[in-house]
């Protein structure tokens, strides 16, 4: 659990990935990749599918070991300290739901273990009243609707108090009024200065609302990178949405008319 | 090691255990079967005069202690595949639980759930057959020790097998008790097999136990020197099985698979 004296010194920023590659044979999933999120700050992660999100965030959980390059959080080696740099970090993503057979409170208890948080009762009591989940805690996670599920999940993300979380499409299954709600939460997290933010959305409206900054990817490289308000601007496009559109399809017009 | 984590492998064990007490009935009622069925084996063969043996001991005791063997092996292996099914792999990995916390947490919940197995097997063979199984003596502590390391070492490679082939390779794990079974000499000494069975079986740790609690159970003495191969080759074997599962483990984190398998279930 992060505390006050274990955030990172002033400038170390809570996730520093340098170089980062990663190799299947001859295909290249991610290229070297480089990019920081500082404390307190949402960077969002885009770009279309198979642009190499979802690799990269495997490799800042330490799920998928890199080809190449480094990952440092909270300035700790990954590869050289896992234990202690997962134990700065946790996650919530539309694909890894809570255990279904397991109850709300059961499962916080678990990963509140798995995570070596201190003050277990205390915690997840306050994390079932922040997210609203009292009258579900004794309910089975896979009897929950997809936005209480998602509620769940965050609820898991934040028990260790991490010093980075990633959010790989926190919203995705949510109604508009619920999907408001998380992201004000979130946001009101990255605000209180305790942790950093990485985000993955396909909701550039979401984007625009609660990121500090965008890197969008394709094909495994860092394209763009600046302010979600002013980066369409600087690009000739009016929204988010349409440089994100223009993102994804240019790298396939170039091979379209490179096969012409 | 840290113990919490641990305690969190075991408690997510145990909430499964009470939340459906419907997963406690594989755990007594196969070796329920096993016994009743050896019961009654040994009571028919018991009354065939002539042959002045008691196969009570023999071959009931037999079938206790390679039951509590492949007990410990699919308490490990049933734990780690709720995690599959569950497809709870990204949660935990991505957790500052390592590898060795993970499997230290398997070995505890299927020692809790192989427990529960012995206790029932235990009571139905001395209340029902009349099996004095601590007529052995302490050589039973060895037998039950060295059976127990080689029931984790199969545990581990057996979840080493999934984690490395994938969900679908489940079935994999469940017939290597039987297919260990004659080559372990569970019911018959190690010279009824053919040279080239025995040379297997030579270096299986059930072997050695098998045949120390027949030679215990004849009256003869502790074949001490046999069973202390037997606890090498345990321990050998454990090394052995950690040493491959590190390398699986490592397999899995360089390609994916671990994300993979999240993903893919028991597809």
């Amino acid at each position: 659990m992060t505390t006050d004296s274990e955030l990172p010194p002033d400038g170390v920023p809570v996730l520093a990935v340098a170089d980062l590659q990663k190799h299947y044979g001859a295909l290249t999933a991610v290229d070297g990749l480089s990019f920081k999120v500082g404390l307190g700050e949402i960077v969002g992660l885009l770009g279309p599918n198979g642009a190499g999100k979802t690799t990269t965030i495997n490799m800042v959980l330490g799920l998928l070991e890199p080809s190449a390059g480094e990952v440092r959080i909270g300035g700790i080696d990954l590869r050289a300290r896992r234990g202690a740099a997962l134990a700065r970090t946790n996650f919530a993503a539309v694909y890894s739901a809570l255990p279904g057979n397991l109850t709300v409170r059961q499962n916080l208890r678990i990963f509140a273990l798995l995570y070596d948080v201190a003050g277990v009762t205390r915690r997840i009591d306050e994390l079932i009243e922040e997210f609203d989940l009292a009258h579900l805690a004794d309910t089975k996670c896979g009897l929950l609707s997809s936005g209480e599920q998602t509620r769940a999940a965050l609820a898991k993300a934040l028990l260790n108090r991490p010093e980075l979380l990633l959010l790989d499409e926190p919203t995705a299954s949510l109604d508009p009024s619920a999907a408001q709600i998380v992201r004000d939460r979130i946001k009101g997290l990255a605000a209180s200065r305790r942790c950093g933010i990485l985000w993955t959305s396909h909701n550039m409206h979401e984007v625009e609302a609660v990121c500090d900054r965008v890197l969008f990817l394709s094909h495994g490289r860092l394209l763009l990178e600046g302010e979600p308000r002013s980066l369409p601007e600087r690009h000739g496009v009016a929204t988010l949405e349409d440089l994100f559109i223009r993102v994804a399809r240019e790298p396939l017009s170039a091979r379209h008319e490179g096969a012409a | 090691m840290k113990p919490r984590p641990i305690g969190g492998v075991i408690l997510r064990q145990i909430y499964l255990l009470r939340g459906s007490p419907v997963r406690l009935f594989p755990m007594i009622t196969w070796v329920a079967i096993d016994i009743v069925l050896w019961g009654f084996i040994t009571r028919y063969l018991n009354s065939i005069e002539g042959h002045g043996m008691n196969f009570v001991p023999t071959l009931l005791g037999a079938v206790l202690l390679w039951d509590f063997c492949t007990r410990i092996m699919q308490g490990i292996s049933t734990a780690f595949l709720e995690d599959v099914w569950s497809h709870n792999f990204l949660n935990l990995f991505a957790s500052p639980l390592s590898i060795a916390e993970y499997v230290a947490g398997l070995v505890a919940t299927s020692v809790l759930t192989s427990a529960l197995g012995l206790a029932a097997m235990l009571a139905l063979a001395t209340l029902v057959f009349g099996l004095d199984f601590f007529s052995m003596g302490l050589a039973l502590v060895a037998f039950l020790g060295i059976l127990f390391i080689f029931g984790v070492t199969l545990g581990i490679l057996g979840t080493g097998i999934v984690l490395r082939y994938g969900p679908a390779s489940e079935w994999l794990l469940w017939p290597i008790p039987a297919v260990l079974a004659p080559f372990a000499a569970v019911f018959y000494p190690l010279s009824t097999l053919p040279q080239w069975m025995q040379l297997i079986a030579r270096c299986l740790p059930p072997a050695y136990v098998f045949g120390g609690m027949r030679a215990v159970l004849a009256g003869r003495p502790l074949p001490v020197h046999e069973l202390g191969i037997g606890a090498l080759l345990s321990v050998a074997g454990l090394v052995l099985s950690a040493w491959v599962y590190g390398r699986v483990y490592r397999h899995a984190v360089r390609t994916g698979l671990l994300a993979r398998y999240s993903a893919e279930g028991a597809s």
